[in-house]
């Protein structure tokens, strides 16, 4: 226990002597950037210009490099935009939800037309089973994810929430906004949530 | 600030859990084993397939081609028309006669244009190769003239009204985000010691390591056998954040090159660098 908070003193102070953590801010025009980002990509389909286009969220967000100033405006906009089952059952199918975690497929110019569904793609950024090694580091271990938190309904929530719109929780998360964004269906976020949450998902096995 | 303190306090839930450690032991000795396999690969500089693109683009450089039937040794990289030494070493910069800002390959593109009469747009239909492919010969021209510069360091000077334009441009761009997937550079680029599965990421926000980085490309890229460019990379992150291709010399990828040459102002060239 001592060391841990030794750790978390460590990363306090680790943040406070990082220039990077204070707030910088991007002063070039918005229009400026936005008509280099139309001319440089001549070959988009008239479909996926939206794409080139940031919404209010992620304008703010790249203006001041993610550290936004007003965090909770951000955070109620984005939670506006979640949807839920209409049964209200936030669980699926864990192995589904292994297998959307496991695939990066999907939306990129290479996927059209589509052979299947679009993946979650945890793993490129999330530990999650033990089993499967090969998981990235840009998002913190979610192995143990549900265990930890006792499978509750409101932690259940929490990670239907933030898989579905991480800025809801987190303002300028680097995470994708996966249900706002059309990126996962309300049934595959089930899936991914029933990963993290079951008791019966490998990632809640010792 | 807050996506800071949320990765801390998520790394520390997970400290409670007791999974950091037992984390960081596995991940430590997977990358200790590719780190043996890189070396390996650079250990020998003569093993570096993307030397013979090298003497490709050197042979295209010097031999006439196109409607004009004309060599590129007239082409002019900055430091006059023929003088290649050093050229990319101070690439990109402001060039009166495009009146634009320039990396290497948009230069080699406009010479390839102008002087030997290829058609932009046939010189844009596709102009990276796919897995297993050689580099084009855009891409070779411009490996062999990046290796020209080995051994210097990048001294850009983003001195031209227009260059600094471009660079701010670039710096704005890094940060910029977009797509379905909300993703920017910086997403996976800014902070140190991350990775995608188990690919380090390199960090472009800190000098210290987009020095060490930059001056490895053009790359030989094992797992798709052949050289990539730099052009090339950033069309590919482009298709990783869910975004259409990028054009090939497109303001916005010089304007993103510019910000890496100037992060890694000082840092020593040394192509082509060897990756995964």
């Amino acid at each position: 226990m001592e060391k841990r908070r030794i750790t978390f003193v460590l990363l306090v102070c680790i943040a406070r002597v990082d220039p990077s953590c204070a707030q910088e801010i991007n002063d070039i025009d918005e229009a400026k950037i936005d008509a280099a980002m139309r001319a440089a990509f001549p070959k988009a389909n008239v479909d996926w210009l939206s794409r080139l286009k940031a919404d209010q969220t992620i304008a703010g967000c790249s203006q001041y490099k993610d550290t936004p100033p007003a965090a909770p405006t951000i955070a109620a906009r984005e939670r506006a935009s979640i949807r839920y089952p209409p049964d209200g059952e936030l669980m699926g199918d864990w192995k589904r939800g292994e297998q959307l975690a496991q695939s990066g497929y999907g939306l990129r110019f290479t996927d059209y037309p589509p052979t299947r569904g679009n993946g979650g793609n945890c793993y490129a950024c999330h530990q999650l089973t033990k089993e499967e090694l090969s998981y990235g580091t840009l998002g913190p271990s979610l192995a143990g994810y549900g265990k930890i938190r006792r499978s509750s309904e409101a932690d259940t929530k929490a990670a239907y929430d933030k898989i579905y719109n991480s800025q809801a929780t987190y303002p300028c998360s680097l995470m994708p906004r996966f249900g706002t964004n059309g990126v996962l269906t309300i049934e595959q976020i089930k899936d991914i949530v029933a990963l993290l949450m079951s008791p019966e998902s490998p990632v809640n096995r010792p | 600030m807050n996506v800071r303190r949320n990765l801390c306090a998520a790394v520390l839930a997970s400290a409670f859990a007791g999974a950091v450690h037992a984390q960081e032991s596995i991940g430590g000795a997977i990358e200790r084993e590719l780190e043996t396999y890189r070396s390996m690969m650079k250990s020998d500089p003569w093993s570096n397939p993307g030397t013979l693109d090298v003497d490709r683009g050197e042979s295209l450089w010097k031999t006439p081609a196109g409607p004009n039937n004309v060599s590129l040794e007239a082409c002019d990289l900055g430091l006059g028309p023929g003088k290649v030494d050093g050229a990319f070493a101070a690439l990109p910069r402001y060039f009166a006669d495009a009146e634009r800002v320039m990396d290497v390959e948009a230069r080699v593109l406009w010479c390839m244009e102008k002087l030997q009469g290829f058609d932009h747009v046939k010189l844009l239909v596709r102009p990276h190769p796919g897995a297993g492919m050689p580099v084009k010969d855009l891409g070779a021209i411009a490996t062999y003239v990046a290796y020209r510069s080995n051994g210097r360091s990048f001294a850009a000077t983003f001195s031209h009204p227009k260059e600094k334009e471009m660079l701010a441009l670039g710096e704005a761009l890094f940060f910029h985000r977009s797509g379905p997937m909300d993703f920017a550079c910086s997403t996976c680029h800014r902070d140190s010691g991350k990775r995608i599965r188990l690919q380090p990421l390199p960090v472009f926000s800190k000098p210290e390591e987009a020095r060490r980085i930059v001056g490895e490309w053009p790359a030989y890229r094992v797992s798709a056998a052949h050289v990539m460019t730099m052009q090339h990379r950033i069309y590919d992150c482009f298709w990783q954040m869910r975004l259409p291709e990028v054009e090939l010399g497109s303001d916005v990828s010089v304007a993103l090159i510019s910000y890496l040459v100037k992060q890694a102002e000082g840092g020593e060239i040394n192509i082509p660098g060897m990756k995964r």
